[in-house]
């Protein structure tokens, strides 16, 4: 390309054409253009960041609005520290002396998200709130969170933690994961 | 006898083909790169296996960093224009032009709104030896759900993302999801990194 073949000598008169050499350096050229290459690899950003899109509901003016979530229909998953992560099916009723069954899980793929395929299956009306403990991580949100959408789940919660359900939690924490 | 002439080859080889394509890359890297924002805070987001992209432009990101900070930005520069006169108008800080501008061309920033107006006056390179607190969040002085409510009606366009810090503790990031319901915030994007999605059964 920049290498100009030269045939000189058209214009038919003897004079010679001086022949130098049409080789252009490009040493430099090439020099430069790595450097740039160089700089725009090393500065540009070609991933973009994945985005997961949650749906909250909205703040009920006043409990009449609510609905009431019936306890067949009702699966909570817990999520304590150190990355541990419990179970109940049905809710929790304290004052009606209804204590659930809490249970250990994980978080692999044979853990929390074949519990809740399983449930899921058995009662495609089921609803899994999720209940992020103080001593959780946001890493745990996203993972809870990204186990609803490798589930297929549609209805689930993101749900403050009440107290009633912080010390059922301290308890299944300290039991050591009681089956 | 007659000599043996030997052949020389020239040491130069031809680049040609190697410039063309050094240049092709170039070419290619300038078009397709954006230049990443410089971070006030560097965020290591938890990884999931969604696959939506984040969207270019129209975003208010949220940052948690894994100290519990939070900061603030938002990616369009008329936004932020519009939104620093309203955040002035609410707190009755007056803001300079050049300090408007400067805010402008900020990617983000943690700063409570008393000590805006002395970072901005701030040189570029003296911004990033101030150890920002981040951005007030309790119920008290809840100025993040002013920031992201201004923002929201500088840009009613714009979508909300939280951006945090996989290590940061629940507490924050509850927090400031209840501060975006307060603020009818109700849908909005988590960022995070890729991840394979696995096969169920």
């Amino acid at each position: 390309m920049a290498e100009i073949q030269q045939s000189g000598g058209d214009e038919g008169g003897k004079k010679r054409a001086k022949k130098g050499s049409t080789k252009v350096d490009m040493t430099p050229m090439v020099d430069l253009g790595f450097l740039l290459l160089t700089f725009f690899v090393m500065t540009t950003t070609l991933a973009k960041p994945q985005i997961m899109e949650i749906n909250m509901p909205v703040k009920p003016k006043d409990r009449q609005e609510q609905n009431e979530l019936k306890a067949s229909n009702a699966f909570t998953v817990l999520l304590g520290g150190d990355n541990r992560i419990f179970y109940y099916r049905g809710l929790h009723q304290p004052n009606m002396n209804i204590i659930p069954q809490v249970e250990e899980s994980n978080w692999s793929g044979k853990g929390i998200r074949q519990v809740v395929l399983d449930a899921t299956r058995a009662n495609p009306n089921l609803v899994v709130l999720i209940k992020a403990d103080e001593t959780s991580s946001y890493k745990n949100l996203v993972d809870i969170l990204d186990e609803m959408s490798i589930t297929n789940t549609q209805k689930y919660a993101v749900v403050e933690l009440d107290n009633a359900d912080a010390t059922l939690l301290r308890t299944a924490e300290k039991g050591g994961g009681a089956q | 006898m007659p000599k043996v002439k030997v052949h020389r080859t020239s040491p130069s080889l031809d680049m040609t083909p190697m410039v063309d394509l050094a240049f092709l890359l170039v070419t290619f890297f300038m078009l397709i790169s954006k230049f990443a924002p410089e971070e006030a805070l560097v965020v290591d987001t938890p990884s999931a296996t969604t696959e939506i992209k984040a969207p270019d432009a129209n975003v208010i990101t949220i940052s948690i960093g894994t100290d519990e900070r939070v900061f603030f930005g938002v990616d369009d520069k008329n936004t932020k224009l519009r939104l620093i006169d309203k955040i002035s108008e609410k707190y009755g800080v007056g803001f300079t032009q050049p300090e408007k501008e400067v805010f402008a061309s900020l990617a983000s920033f943690g700063v409570p709104i008393s000590q805006l107006k002395s970072y901005l006056a701030l040189k570029p390179e003296d911004q990033k030896k101030v150890n920002q607190p981040g951005i007030p969040i309790d119920s008290t002085r809840n100025e993040l759900g002013d920031w992201v409510q201004l923002a929201r009606y500088s840009n009613p366009q714009s979508i909300v993302a939280i951006k945090g810090d996989q290590k940061a503790g629940y507490p924050v990031a509850g927090r400031v999801i209840e501060i975006l319901q307060e603020k009818n915030v109700n849908r909005f994007n988590l960022v995070t990194d890729m991840e394979v999605k696995p096969v169920i059964k």
